[in-house]
């Protein structure tokens, strides 16, 4: 059927939603970095003498390592001079204290992107951070939180008001030198979100920010830090976007999460930078190092990604299970199209006795894209019945894509149950045909498949990004069945 | 309702139908019989629209119309039906939910309003009833764990709601023990009706025991090589397939 595969190219020409661009004047470093630039962006933000010498400390490292290779990703070397580190929309008074000051045209960027930013916000019960280029726009539902004990700020912010958490948290779960990335974001980083959920609080609303690149030739470096205190639970949304550049973008965040005793972090994303163009011309590197670390005992951590943006994909959080009967998981869906690379997965570290994690990976690759799951399941010596899960499924559309799986186990306690399950399906033309037989049209057949592919990652996400998270999906893939 | 004139079609570069001749009319129930590999199951895929199944000559007409022309899901919605002989599992993807999703599709090419979520749990639960499935079966994915049995009963729920004009069973009688073919048979004949036509592809005559067929005709390397009524159906099973081939030759 000639017409139905030119339907499937005409779909899978379909143009990213969210590549406008806000003309909007911006406060801007000059491309380049040395140590004047990492000074200069600690002096805009006003910060403490400890903050500057960590960032530099981290510099200093930065320049010592090399960027890895190891991963089954393919770009042109990047020039780290060549890319601005700071950029912050000029605003007439300093930062923004409440939305009405917020410039308005900010304001209808993130309602074009459908982000619950004012009244919405209320009705939909989400609190938004939102990051535009390098720094927090504005914090909906700030004193409602207040009210639980709850701090959920800017970074910057953050920095200003509660030096002593940051001080006492920042770094300990992803070291300022822990990889290129790492190192290079606790360099530059220039702002991000703060979540501190007091002992015995239940975090009363979801809790989300929102991530934009808009300037051109800008880094965006954002940092988020969740603490949950003994008892606390939280659970935190992410989501992003960019403008359609030719050029790629380089995004390089770092997210640390800290549960102390019989606390819980649900931490969701979904992920939808500029992928580039349906040629792999420009789109986001995401380069992002994410981990959290249960500290405490009866700890629990969940991450929940769905990844269907990025030209480049480099993003393995993770979970460090210290304490004893602590329980990490890890849901992904991450989808690849045209020329998209993914190499993304989870490490599962088990240090405390009893410790136990749960990793479920549904790969999705369409067009020329390539996309690897990577995981690491490492038991200690220490980590006495610890028990691992892990469930790898991919599913090829068309024949150009490939998938990988990269499984790293190593145990060594006799006394852990690790257990591996791997599957890839081609996108089964028996399902295609069962589908469209009984009337229902090629797109839907596909999404509907996906989704029921998807479905058991889907199902920890939270409602309103469940809906959201399908959508981008259909988006991704309609039709992608060659 | 549906006239097939000639029809030749080869897969991977095989020629496996080669010249099919049928008429079916409206209120008939035909059964087509044949050895394994004779182009039953072929025949069934190719009416259905699959990809694989290149036409290489003749003409299909149903209600008139050029069906070879139409998309899979264009003749689904025209109210044509295939019970499938293997049916697929989909994980994850809801029984109920991809069975409204049908109805729907072809409600809509109907110019019909849509079946919202109550009218559908209603009707489905009667069909159910009928078919006497379990209800767990609403909360399954698509075939996903069923026994080979239980996925044939649910081709024929799926025909059930469908309400096709033509529906081709292929071979749905297979892998049934005796009670349900009972009831497979039961779902066929409540289906029957004078402006709705079956054809039933099948190896064996037990299944024509419970449903009664106008005509049986007898497929042989990708030809109609004898038709008849149902007494054919009687006299294969007692001398084979053999002796048709070699009354032919005599």
């Amino acid at each position: 059927m000639a017409s139905k595969s030119q339907d499937v190219e005409a779909l899978l020409g379909q143009k990213y939603r969210h590549g406008f661009v806000t003309d909007i004047e911006s406060d801007s470093l000059p491309p380049g970095l040395d140590e004047s630039v990492v000074a200069a962006i600690s002096l805009k933000k006003r910060e403490p003498e400890f903050l500057l010498a960590w960032r530099l400390k981290a510099f200093r490292h930065w320049q010592t390592m090399r960027e890895p290779n190891w991963a089954h990703v393919h770009y042109k070397p990047i020039d780290y001079q060549d890319i601005s580190y700071y950029s912050a929309p000029r605003a007439p008074a300093n930062a923004p204290k409440s939305l009405e000051e917020v410039d308005p045209k900010l304001l209808a960027t993130y309602a074009k992107l459908g982000i619950p930013l004012h009244e919405r916000a209320r009705l939909a019960g989400v609190a938004v951070d939102a990051v535009f280029d390098s720094v927090s726009v504005a914090t909906t539902f700030k004193d409602k939180l207040a009210k639980a004990g709850v701090i959920f700020c800017s970074f910057s912010e953050a920095v200003h008001n509660h030096p002593a958490l940051i001080e006492r948290y920042l770094g300990t779960v992803v070291p300022a030198g822990d990889n290129f990335f790492a190192a290079l974001n606790s360099a530059v980083f220039s702002d991000g979100s703060f979540v501190y959920v007091p002992p015995g609080v239940r975090c009363p609303m979801e809790l989300s920010t929102y991530f934009r690149i808009n300037a051109a030739k800008t880094g965006q470096f954002e940092r988020t830090l969740i603490v949950a205190a003994e008892g606390a639970s939280v659970s935190y949304l992410e989501g992003c976007t960019a403008p359609m550049r030719d050029e790629n973008q380089l995004h390089a965040a770092v997210v640390e999460l800290v549960a102390l005793d019989d606390a819980q972090i649900k931490y969701s994303t979904v992920q939808n930078w500029y992928p580039g163009d349906e040629n792999g011309i420009g789109g986001i590197y995401n380069f992002v190092t994410k981990r959290g670390e249960c500290r405490g005992r009866n700890a629990k951590i969940s991450w929940t990604q769905v990844e269907t943006g990025s030209a480049i994909t480099w993003k393995y959080p993770s979970c460090v299970l210290k304490g004893e009967n602590s329980v990490g998981e890890f849901y992904s869906v991450a989808v690849a199209n045209h020329y998209q690379q993914a190499d993304t997965g989870t490490k599962m570290i088990h240090i405390g006795r009893n410790t136990r994690s749960t990793i479920v990976s549904k790969g999705i690759s369409a067009g020329h894209a390539e996309n690897t799951y990577r995981g690491l399941v490492k038991i200690l010596p220490s980590a006495e019945g610890a028990r691992n899960f892990t469930q790898c499924d991919s599913l090829l559309m068309g024949g150009q894509c490939a998938a990988h799986t990269f499984p790293y186990m190593e145990v060594r306690n006799p006394s852990a149950t690790v257990e591996h399950e791997a599957s890839t399906s081609k996108i089964g033309e028996d399902q295609l045909f069962y589908c469209l037989q009984r009337g229902i049209s090629a797109e839907d057949a596909v999404n509907m498949i996906v989704s029921g592919f998807c479905k058991v990652v889907f199902k920890e996400l939270p409602m309103e990004f469940a809906v959201e998270a399908q959508n981008l999906l259909c988006v991704s893939l309609e039709g992608a069945v060659g | 309702m549906l006239n097939i004139v000639n029809l030749s079609a080869r897969v991977a570069g095989k020629n496996i139908l080669n010249g099919i001749n049928l008429d079916v009319g409206a209120g008939e129930v035909h059964a087509i019989m044949g050895p394994n590999g004779s182009g039953k199951s072929t025949l069934a895929q190719v009416l259905a629209g699959r990809e694989d199944y290149e036409v290489t000559g003749g003409e299909v007409r149903f209600e008139g119309r050029d069906l070879l022309a139409l998309k899979p899901e264009e003749r689904a919605r025209a109210g044509f039906f295939l019970g499938f002989q293997y049916p697929v599992e989909i994980p994850g993807v809801n029984n109920v939910y991809l069975l409204k999703a049908a109805l729907n599709a072809k409600r809509r090419a109907a110019g019909e309003p849509e079946v919202d979520a109550y009218e559908f749990l209603a009707l489905i639960k009667q069909k159910m009833k009928f078919m006497e499935m379990s209800e767990t079966f609403l909360t399954r994915a698509v075939n996903e764990g069923f026994s080979g049995g239980e996925k044939k009963r649910n081709e024929i729920l799926q025909m059930l709601v469908l309400e096709p004009k033509l529906a081709v069973l292929d071979e749905t009688d297979s892998g049934l023990d005796i009670d349900a073919l009972k009831i497979v048979a039961r779902g066929v004949n409540s289906l029957r009706d004078p402006k709705r036509a079956v054809i039933l592809v099948t190896h064996y005559q037990r299944l024509l025991d419970y449903i009664e067929p106008d005509r049986v005709h007898v497929l042989s390397g990708g030809r109609i090589l004898k038709s008849g009524d149902k007494s054919l159906a009687l006299e294969l099973e007692k001398r084979g397939y053999d002796w048709v081939r070699e009354s032919l030759v005599a």
